[in-house]
């Protein structure tokens, strides 16, 4: 029997999702390697296709082991539910693709990841969706692009690379005041940061890749669903009205708060096809037991680290949201009181060839194209990721030919410093 | 009044320990909420009967037009009406010893509680009788749904 009580986040970071499994016992969460499942009887078959009961047709559409990850970061997250996916930039793309029509219009806050925003631009308007990039500090801005057919209001909790706290609160209550919902990226701060449904959101999305797997073994995603939005207030029949990709089907009507996710997993994951292998799905749900334990180090080191630059002669500027001076400090007190998360930039004086000499001098950080790793992590936008930019492009996106992105991990802090240090010695010599 | 009053786990859980469930409103279309419903609770082994003067039977079970109406004890009254519906429901609820007045989703009435609450009736409010029955005796975790339910006992397989 279960009784009321109100389980604590590090209980449920171990348990949601994963109760013992009936048929062997096994206490850890089983891999079900397996493409389908062999139904009981032709009505069983039936009714689980009708979606008249929960059960198990196709790895592409639902798996035991993937389900164990979706519970648990939707319990984590406070949601109904969640659905998981082949990567994070599937599970957006998806995500925006289940309330979407040709025609309709987006708001997406302009600081988000450059993967983001290349998805937004060209893939959505290749899909005829219209889309208005505004500053995610002016709420005017958001305010004055709403139009008629706007649908959706979109941003990243914390912005990569740059830094920027998204005003949760406050775009939650304009997109409710224009009948829309706000879709969050809260890949950065995962659920034991923040929680952007608790201000408000309406979806959230992860990279699963990132802090909530937490090793950088997996590519994965997944969307989570607060069941409040109401879907049917007119403006959205594409999930309101009967559907003809489920013969007829009224999601929003039949499965009410679980409407949303329900057409998210039986049309578009269904027919986009991006689903998470099961063996991912173990590793992040694995990844997640931890995931508390690991971001009060991950942003202790960050801390840590963003001080001792800020302090360091020789950097010009340091983006990390925590520090007393910068800019975005009440939003951090607000939305992030447990820390401002791992991933920031810094400058360096000297340009590229400073950069790449910074980077070749370093012995702990690793240098690759990923964050949220345990394993600290370095890049250098200006001669990988955005290379083939000049300086006066880079600049437009905010980069500076200096600039260092980096993704503290949970080793000592100390070495940590000790590291960057070494590094910036490299480049006086 | 507190909705999540009426949302008590103990209560869901020991109303569907019961067999005997009326339907209040149950449609004949395979694609509304309360088919849905009454689909799953059937096949799940539950006495499912349907009361809607509109129709005479309903998933092969024989259809009455009111609470009053139906033959022997009905253990809990599960409503798909409008919330102006409530009140007349509870007291024909009370009227045939029920059990337990559950109203789904968006069934909301203050007056109806109060009937029910005032005649003795244990109440479920807001909630949908489906997604709590697979919630701690079915498969609801098989689609990713967040059940809640924090546990490390072994229960037999669903």
């Amino acid at each position: 029997m279960t009784d009321e009580r109100d389980f604590g986040f590090h209980t449920r970071s171990v348990h949601a999702g994963a109760r013992p499994e009936p048929t062997s016992g096994a206490r850890a969460l089983p891999i079900f390697q397996t493409s389908s499942y062999v139904f009981e009887d032709p009505e069983s078959a039936a009714a689980y296709f009708n979606l008249q009961e929960y059960g198990n047709t196709y790895s592409r559409i639902m798996n035991p082991t993937i389900a164990a990850l979706e519970e648990r970061i939707a319990n984590l997250e406070g949601g109904v539910g969640a659905v998981c996916f082949a990567s994070g930039m599937a599970a957006q793309t998806s995500a925006f693709f289940t309330l979407l029509n040709p025609g309709d219009h987006v708001i997406a806050s302009s600081a988000l990841y450059g993967g983001t925003v290349t998805q937004l631009k060209h893939l959505f308007r290749k899909l005829s969706i219209e889309l208005t990039f505004v500053s995610p500090d002016n709420v005017d801005e958001w305010r004055s692009a709403i139009k008629d057919h706007t649908k959706l209001l979109y941003g990243e909790t914390i912005g990569n690379p740059g830094g920027n706290v998204l005003d949760i609160e406050v775009l939650a209550n304009l997109a409710h005041e224009h009948g829309m919902p706000l879709m969050v990226d809260n890949t950065f701060a995962t659920p034991y940061l923040c929680r952007p449904m608790e201000f408000g959101a309406d979806i959230v999305v992860y990279s699963t890749t990132k802090f909530l797997g937490g090793h950088g073994t997996s590519i994965g995603g997944a969307v989570t669903d607060s069941g409040e939005f109401n879907w049917s207030n007119g403006r959205y029949p594409v999930i309101a009205e009967p559907s003809d990709a489920y013969h007829g089907l009224a999601f929003h009507e039949t499965f009410g708060i679980y409407g949303y996710l329900m057409k998210l997993r039986a049309e578009t994951l269904r027919d986009l096809g991006a689903c998470m292998s099961p063996f991912n799905a173990f590793l992040f749900a694995q990844g997640i037991e931890t995931l508390p334990l690991r971001m009060r180090q991950h942003v202790s080191n960050a801390e840590r680290v963003a001080q001792f630059l800020s302090e360091h002669p020789m950097i010009e500027s340091v983006s990390y949201p925590g520090l007393e001076t910068n800019l975005y400090k009440p939003l951090v007190d607000k939305y992030l009181p447990k820390g401002a998360g791992a991933v920031f930039c810094f400058d360096l004086p000297g340009g590229r060839e400073a950069g790449q000499q910074f980077i070749r001098s370093l012995t702990l950080f690793s240098h690759l194209a990923n964050v949220g790793d345990a394993k600290s992590l370095v890049i250098h936008p200006a001669t990988t990721t955005h290379r083939q930019l000049s300086d006066d492009e880079l600049l437009a996106t905010g980069i500076g030919p200096g600039t260092v992105r980096v993704s503290i991990g949970i080793e000592d802090a100390d070495d940590l410093i000790w590291d960057l240090e070494q590094g910036l010695a490299a480049i006086t010599e | 009044m507190n909705i999540a009053d009426y949302q008590s786990p103990e209560v869901i859980q020991a109303a569907l320990s019961e067999r005997r469930i009326a339907i209040v409103g149950l449609s004949s279309n395979e694609l509304r909420a309360s088919n849905f419903v009454g689909y799953y609770m059937r096949r799940h082994n539950y006495d499912v009967i349907p009361v809607n003067p509109r129709e005479q039977e309903i998933l092969g079970n024989t259809c009455y037009s009111s609470l009053t109406e139906v033959p022997g004890d009905v253990d809990v009254v599960d409503v798909f009406r409008a919330s102006d519906a409530v009140p007349a429901i509870a007291r024909e609820a009370l009227e045939i010893g029920a059990k337990y007045l559950w109203l789904q989703f968006g069934v909301i009435s203050e007056e109806g509680i109060r009937i029910a609450e005032e005649g003795g009736l244990q109440l479920i409010v807001d909630r949908c009788l489906k997604v709590e029955h697979a919630r701690y005796i079915g498969r609801m975790h098989w689609l990713g749904f967040n059940t809640q339910v924090i546990s490390a006992e072994r229960k037999p397989a669903v």
